[in-house]
């Protein structure tokens, strides 16, 4: 029975504390933290992120589709950067899934019917919540990667038994694209609209899979709007609730759904019954049930690393706060055709390796350094290849919304050397001799809205993940 | 096939550089007129007198029009190089290698650089239109990677290091004090130099070199027509250029502590020239001192100091004015600041001023009066690993 082949999630390194938001502004903002993008991650490289630890062991996916309620371009495909950061085949169907959260059931729905339909097609979603300082949004906006893979069967995390959708026009938030805070209406309307809503879908979910409500081990909730979310979650009654890990990471829009079906997968056992409520402009609801694959123990997401970020550091990150640039150019605007011709080494990190002696090159070479063999060369991806940090050197001049910029020169694993940023680094604690892995950033984006993708350096994340 | 150089076949018969600074008071056009015109005085010369032109800017102007239009040049042949911070070197190489062919009796080299005006910080570059993957790393980011490697690879603690890093600033700014043609004529003490606010990696504002506008000139002849426009020519006794092929920022095995290009391109000069003992036989060195480790590793790289006794050799002030071989008399890049255009020439303009003995009193140099006759300039331009470089000898004794 199709189900879901993989799952893989991403959280960005920082943590902004909502005492820190209380702190600067002088009002309640509650407890806990929120996962913030770095300035060079978008829901993109957020996605990306996600997608390349679901993908790790399993078949490329016939298609993508991505969601995310913040995307970095219009008109033009955001899911064809992730494609290409993923290094898919061409023939690899990559779509965008809307502006709103419910794109994101829109993108599980529709890799679903494809499972079904015999194709394994990957779902993925990235978020960068904003708001207006002090606001809702922003103190309980959280950032995040989810993806997921479906497939027509073979050993599965989890079989998805039904995918039943409730559909309403509400006005319960709205916002202007182009903008980056949202407008809510009042609360208790959403509410009203909302409990209703996800009832008749988990009904009609349930029935569709043919369980009772007994059966259920553990429902999630995704949603943004928070009271609602309670509401629903007291609405059905007896049923286990998963925690939905706001109060710790923050609410990830349209990431979240994806987020919340890892959380029930990663604590079940085959034969489980597991659901996925969403409330977005009506209610979806996701029915599995724990697959074979779960048997064999869930594969281990990497370790999220949290280092603390102060308010003003997010609210410059967010381009809320307009700090005194450096005296530098703007950097260049990165040109069309050449990121085209280049488009596996720009998005994908593919060298090349000599087919006469075996040196690694990267960027891609025509010309053998070693040997100088002309086009001898073979592709040769390396974005999972990890290294080591050769020399570095901490850059004050460099244009930056946050500098320092600390440049790494590291040397691949197997070979090959890399001269290119380090990110999620404590500038003062970087040394020679650190061990690194290849992220997939947005190095900057340029007066006239060009994002320059490319791939950066960071600490090991994924050292403890056993690698095939 | 072989580099074979051009010794003794082309003089230097005339020079002129302007004051190096923040010229406001000066446009491109009017720093060009100025050491065209000083060359051609202290030659005895007019524009007439010159048959070609090489000039060189990385970006102040495009074509020979630069040239030709402010100086109102009569039809002559001009033309414009760029070759990195090599680029006033490039320009001179070119109008010997013009004179010594044989298809010109006379050619003048000027280099010219405004990088005042842009208003930032640092250099800037133009690059063309690219896939926006290459890192972007300023120009002390790309040397401050020398100092780690250095000292890691010759157990230099970090207290010599720093030492020794400020010594060479403080001994160029020192050279410089004494310089009226400089930037900075004053001399900046060692504590100054430690305290300067970080820029890159372990270097500080007064580790590296300033920004400022300036030009200068040098009038080129066939060696047997020198004497009609001096008594005091300075011959040229090798000219080498080399071009690397970038790979250090890409190998593994490129560790940082050297600039290969540069060694290459010093043991053809010393070849041509026929020097042996560079430390002993040049009266003075002129040294692309763009950062104060780059200062450092190239008295290695030019056959100075042993492998990894540089930074010995600098605390034993081997290399200051009245050390055993000057570098930098005239107070170098860290004085000058560093006119991209400009540089190679005006560090050839020190060595017509110290080997015919013009120089002012407080800064002649001893080794001169010792009867050395030789001066060495060097450029380097790019980064790390990945460099053009140029050395030229000259001295004041004609072909034997």
């Amino acid at each position: 029975m199709a189900g879901i082949l993989a799952l893989g999630t991403y959280l960005p390194a920082r943590r902004l504390a909502r005492s820190a938001i209380g702190a600067a502004l002088g009002q309640d903002a509650g407890a806990g933290e929120r996962a913030v993008a770095a300035p060079d991650e978008d829901a993109v490289t957020l996605a990306v992120e996600a997608a390349r630890h679901a993908l790790r062991d399993v078949p490329a996916p016939a298609a993508l589709y991505f969601a995310t309620t913040s995307p970095p371009y219009a008109d033009k495909t955001n899911a064809t950067t992730v494609h290409a950061a993923l290094d898919l085949d061409e023939r690899c169907a990559a779509y965008d899934m809307g502006a709103s959260v419910r794109s994101a059931l829109g993108a599980f729905r529709s890799a679903w019917l494809s499972a079904r339909g015999g194709e394994a097609v990957l779902a993925v979603a990235g978020e960068v919540r904003t708001g207006r300082p002090g606001s809702m949004d922003e103190r309980d906006g959280g950032d995040a990667g989810a993806a997921a893979l479906l497939g027509p069967g073979g050993p599965v995390l989890a079989e998805v038994l039904a995918h039943e959708a409730r559909t309403a026009e509400l006005l319960d938030r709205w916002r202007v694209p182009g903008e980056t805070a949202s407008s809510l209406w009042e609360e208790r309307f959403g509410e009203t609209a909302y409990v209703p809503l996800a009832r008749a879908a988990f009904q009609a979910g349930l029935e569709a899979a043919g369980v009772t409500p007994q059966a259920v081990s553990r429902v999630a909730v995704a949603g943004l709007h928070r009271r609602a979310v309670r509401s629903v979650a007291k609405a059905l009654g007896g049923v286990a609730v998963i925690d939905d890990g706001v109060a710790e990471i923050g609410n990830a829009g349209a990431a979240q759904p994806l987020l919340l079906l890892h959380r029930l997968v990663e604590g079940a056992a085959p034969g489980e019954v597991l659901v996925l409520l969403t409330l977005a402009d009506g209610a979806d609801c996701i029915v599995l049930r724990g697959g074979e694959a779960l048997g064999s123990g869930y594969p281990r997401q990497p370790d999220a690393p949290a280092l603390p970020l102060s308010y003003p550091a997010f609210l410059t990150w967010r381009g809320l706060l307009d700090r005194e640039p450096p005296r530098r150019p703007d950097p260049p605007r990165p040109a069309a055709p050449p990121s085209h011709r280049n488009s596996r080494w720009k998005f994908g990190l593919v060298g090349s390796r000599c087919a006469a002696c075996g040196t690694r090159h990267l960027p891609p070479e025509r010309v053998c350094l070693e040997c100088r063999s002309v086009d001898q060369m073979d592709a040769e991806p390396v974005a999972d290849v990890a290294g080591t940090v050769a020399t570095f050197t901490v850059d004050h001049l460099a244009h930056s919304i946050v500098p320092p910029v600390v440049v790494g020169v590291v040397d691949l694993d197997g070979g090959g050397r890399l001269q290119c940023e380090l990110t999620d680094v404590d500038p003062d604690a970087v040394r020679v001799g650190d061990r690194v892995e290849m992220t997939f950033r947005r190095l900057y984006t340029t007066t006239d809205g060009v994002h320059d993708y490319f791939w950066k350096a960071r600490p090991v994340r994924t050292a403890s993940i056993e690698r095939s | 096939m072989a580099s074979h150089g051009i010794r003794d076949r082309v003089a230097i018969v005339g020079m002129g550089c302007t004051h190096f600074g923040e010229r406001w008071d000066r446009s491109v056009d009017d720093l060009l007129i100025d050491a065209a015109t000083a060359a051609l005085g202290s030659a005895g010369a007019s524009l007439d007198d010159v048959d070609a032109y090489w000039l060189g800017t990385m970006g102040s102007g495009v074509s020979g029009m630069t040239l030709s239009r402010p100086l109102k040049l009569g039809y002559k042949p001009v033309t414009r190089v760029e070759n990195f911070c090599a680029t006033g070197s490039e320009a001179f190489r070119n109008a010997c290698y013009a004179v010594a062919s044989g298809a010109y009796d006379t050619a003048m080299a000027i280099g010219v650089e405004k990088l005042k005006d842009s208003g930032f910080s640092g250099l800037v570059s133009n690059d063309p239109p690219d896939d926006g993957t290459s890192a972007q790393l300023t120009a002390p980011a790309m040397f401050s990677l020398l100092a780690p490697a250095y000292a890691t690879r010759y157990e230099v603690d970090d207290a010599t290091m720093a030492d020794v890093l400020a010594r060479i600033a403080w001994k160029n700014h020192a050279n410089g004090a004494r310089n009226p043609l400089a930037q900075f004529q004053r001399e900046v003490s060692i504590e100054a130099i430690k305290a300067s606010p970080r820029v890159s990696g372990q270097l500080g504002v007064l580790d590296c070199s300033g920004v400022s506008d300036g030009s200068a000139a040098a009038l080129v002849v066939r060696a047997e027509d020198a004497h009609r426009y001096t008594d005091r020519p300075l011959f040229v006794k090798a000219l080498s250029f080399v071009a690397g092929p970038g790979t250090g920022p890409t190998d593994p095995r490129y560790d940082y502590t050297t600039f290969p290009e540069v060694v290459r391109c010093a043991q053809d000069a010393y070849a041509q020239a026929g020097i042996t003992d560079p430390r002993n036989e040049l009266a003075l060195a002129e040294v692309h001192d763009c950062f104060t480790p780059t200062e450092l590793v190239l008295m290695e790289d030019l056959g100075f100091s042993q492998r990894g006794e540089a930074w010995r050799d600098v605390l034993e002030a081997t290399f200051d004015l009245h050390g055993r071989l000057p570098v930098n008399p005239d107070g170098g890049l860290k004085s000058f600041g560093h006119p991209i255009g400009a540089s190679g020439l005006r560090m050839l303009y020190e060595c017509w001023l110290q080997l015919r003995g013009e120089a002012p009193e407080d800064r002649q140099l001893r080794t001169v009066g010792e009867g050395r006759t030789l001066g060495l300039t060097h450029n380097l331009g790019g980064q790390p690993g990945a460099c053009v470089s140029f050395v030229s000898v000259v001295g004041t004794e004609p072909a034997a």
